[in-house]
């Protein structure tokens, strides 16, 4: 599947490992925070890469010393309405310093991508084929930007 | 006031195209209805029981002419002829078309008008005090701030998907007419030991369902920080703000739950980490400032003998500078009010002529600006005394020079049962009928300031809470009933209305009304005004007298 990360198009290599099923021993995968608490060791040790899945209630500053490990970070949209994860990104970037990627994912709109890229969102991911050029425009809407903010 | 840069401009125009394209998936059936509604939202538009219903914003209530006859044509060319004014200072259209809104919104941008964040779970429009500018009582202006925190809150892609919605409201001077305790932040620009003036902030407080009052979480803040601590204030809350249960995500509920000390350490904590590095400077302060720069007033103004003379050989006109117009820092000046209360129109309605008539006055008397108040009344703030009788016959012509502000009859009101989707009953017919019975002016005057808000159901866009009477429709086995409470206020002693008893129905509201302030009659001392009666006896002989019969 194809998603954006830094307004190009390419072909995403992560796979979400929901907390039930074993990690598979290669591949780059992204897991739930208090997956990645627990069992952070054994992920490193993988051959792929690991990440970490965020939903907007988690509390993200245990993750604070890992960061540099961690090859992506998602913030999980249950509704696209859950504005927690806006202020999840920005501090991700500007309290805590992460430089990697930060991908939205699950349930939230193309409208929503110029929002999301000032708060240091880089990648998006999306369920509908459909949304992608969409997003892809829609991070042009505006021209003016009013707050200092992650970009 | 504060005319926009062509990076103002072009924002504006970018949301009408972006809205134009969302109306267009929409209507194609590539965009549901939830998603198109928190997007309609953000942009003002609600769908409402007739057809949807546009609010368009009037940042801290300032208004030019040039906007007024813009609201006019658009009043007429895509609703019914007129519009109302809303207690949040804004505008309402009741009957847009969809399909049309584009365009009605594209109509707005040329004369730097939107209908950005007026809904939805967002930064709201800022209100500040009416008499911003020309009232004695000032420490200092308050509208450049609210113009700062006009553009930071414009589209702040951190903020746009709050919990609930958050309004904030800024007053300088030392009597809040901006019902500043009442806002999810209020600011109010204060004066330091030191002599510097700087802005105390409150938070936590708010109307609607559960009324509270703001509290203060810090007493002084130097200016240069003010987007800094709105900014920490806004994630802690964006962060933690309940968003189980919408009747409890309003910050009001997370001040309370956390406890303020609480609440005040997490915001100062991170207010400390980023102070530094979102400084507002001087010259940036100074810059918007010299935009409201006070007008080029005449010196010679006071010198005018002709107002003496004119009151003195008119008692219509002696009432209406009494009860419609303020004092203006400036001698020889005064704010005038437009009153927006006729007793025969909906409170806050008003029509594109009237619109028309108040921007050529507006032009030919003070400086071409109008402000909105939260009272749902406009302000021609800079009269000259000569010039008041003439400002007073032509707003008498236009039926907006009722001289009732502040009194009985000025009422606040919202939509309703006639306009609301939500609505338990009806209001703009109960303020009608209070009216009808109460058509004695001199009556009307003698009682003098009494606050009547009415709301049609618990969200209280009407502040019904925080009126001196308070009414609010509630549904009893379909039918409309309504509950009073006496004792708000929204100013300095801000208070909470305390209930009266039993809801009573709607043959009786009006006869209940009146009987309120029948018992005021009766156990005022001398002057006493409607609220200190209240204080000092309590409720006990209202309850009395109203439910004698029951
Ligand atoms: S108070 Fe209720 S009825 Fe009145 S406008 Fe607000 S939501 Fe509608």
């Amino acid at each position: 599947m194809q998603i954006i990360k830094d307004r190009q198009l390419l072909e995403n290599t992560w796979t979400f490992i929901a907390d039930d099923i074993p990690l598979p021993e290669n591949g780059d995968i992204t897991v739930t925070l208090a997956r990645w608490l627990a069992d952070k060791e054994q992920l490193l040790k993988r051959s792929g890469q690991a990440g970490v899945r965020l939903n907007p209630s988690d509390q993200i500053e245990p993750l604070a010393g890992d960061l540099s490990n961690i090859g992506v970070i998602e913030l999980n949209f249950p509704i696209f309405g859950d504005g927690r994860l806006f202020s999840q990104a920005r501090l991700l970037r500007s309290r805590d310093g992460y430089q990697g990627e930060i991908r939205a994912v699950g349930d939230y709109l193309p409208d929503q991508v110029f929002y999301l890229s000032r708060v240091g969102v880089n990648a998006f991911e999306f369920a509908d084929p459909n949304h992608i050029q969409e997003a892809l425009a829609a991070m042009n809407n505006f021209s003016v930007r009013y707050q200092a903010s992650t970009n | 006031m504060y005319q926009y840069n062509k990076q103002d401009q072009t924002l504006i125009e970018e949301r009408v195209s972006e809205f134009r394209g969302q109306t267009q998936r929409f209507l194609n059936g590539e965009l549901g209805p939830d998603q198109f509604r928190a997007l309609r939202l953000m942009n003002g538009l609600y769908v409402q029981t007739h057809a949807p219903m546009l609010r368009v914003a009037v940042p801290y209530g300032l208004l030019s002419s040039k906007q007024l006859r813009k609201l006019a044509s658009v009043a007429r060319d895509y609703d019914k002829g007129y519009c109302h004014f809303t207690t949040r200072q804004n505008v309402q259209y009741n009957w847009p078309e969809l399909g049309r809104v584009p365009d009605l919104l594209g109509e707005l941008a040329t004369v730097q008008m939107h209908a950005i964040q007026t809904s939805g779970n967002c930064l709201r429009n800022t209100s500040s005090d009416h008499l911003a500018g020309i009232c004695k009582d000032e420490i200092e202006d308050p509208r450049p701030y609210c113009e700062i925190i006009r553009q930071w809150t414009t589209l702040h892609p951190e903020f746009a998907f709050l919990p609930r919605k958050f309004k904030i409201a800024v007053s300088g001077a030392t009597h809040d007419r901006a019902a500043v305790q009442f806002h999810d932040i209020g600011v109010y620009l204060v004066e330091n030991e030191a002599g510097e003036i700087g802005f105390r902030i409150l938070a936590g407080g708010g109307l609607g369902r559960t009324p509270i009052i703001g509290q203060t979480v810090r007493p002084f803040l130097e200016k240069q920080h003010l987007l800094s601590y709105l900014e920490a204030i806004l994630r802690v809350y964006n962060l933690f703000g309940r968003r189980d249960n919408k009747y409890k995500a309003r910050i009001k509920i997370l001040v309370k739950e956390t406890g303020l000390e609480k609440f005040t350490s997490m915001v100062e904590k991170e207010w400390l980490r980023i102070k530094d590095d979102m400084l507002l400077s001087n010259e940036r302060i100074d810059e918007i400032k010299a935009q409201f720069a006070p007008p080029a007033y005449d010196a010679t103004a006071k010198n005018d003998s002709s107002f003496d003379a004119h009151l003195a050989g008119n008692s219509a006109f002696v009432k209406w500078v009494k009860y419609n117009t303020v004092e203006h820092k400036v001698s020889g000046y005064r704010g005038a009010y437009v009153s927006l209360k006729a007793p025969d129109s909906p409170p806050g309605d008003i029509t594109a002529e009237q619109l028309e008539a108040v921007a050529d006055l507006a032009d030919q008397y003070s400086f071409g600006e109008i402000r909105s108040t939260h009272r749902q009344n406009l302000v021609l703030a800079d009269v000259k005394q000569v010039d008041l009788f003439t400002v007073w016959q032509q707003l008498d012509a236009f039926k907006l020079a009722t001289p009732n502000i502040g009194t009985v009859t000025d009422m606040i009101c919202c939509p309703g049962l006639d306009f609301c989707s939500l609505a338990n009953a009806g209001s703009i017919g109960v303020a009608k009928e209070i009216n009808e019975a109460l058509d004695d002016l001199d009556y009307i005057h003698d009682i003098g300031d009494i606050k009547i808000n009415m709301s049609g159901c618990m969200n209280g866009c009407a502040h019904q809470s925080v009126g001196h009477i308070g009414i609010l429709g509630v549904d009893k086995h379909g039918e409309e009933w309504y509950q009073i409470t006496l004792g708000g206020s929204s100013e300095n002693e801000a208070a909470i209305g305390e209930r009266l008893g039993p809801s009573v129905s709607k043959e009786q509201i009006t006869a209940t009304i009146t009987t309120i302030l029948d018992v005021y009659v009766k156990q005022r001392l001398e002057d006493e005004a409607f609220l200190e009666t209240v204080k000092r006896v309590g409720l006990e002989p209202f309850k009395e007298r109203v439910y004698a019969n029951h």
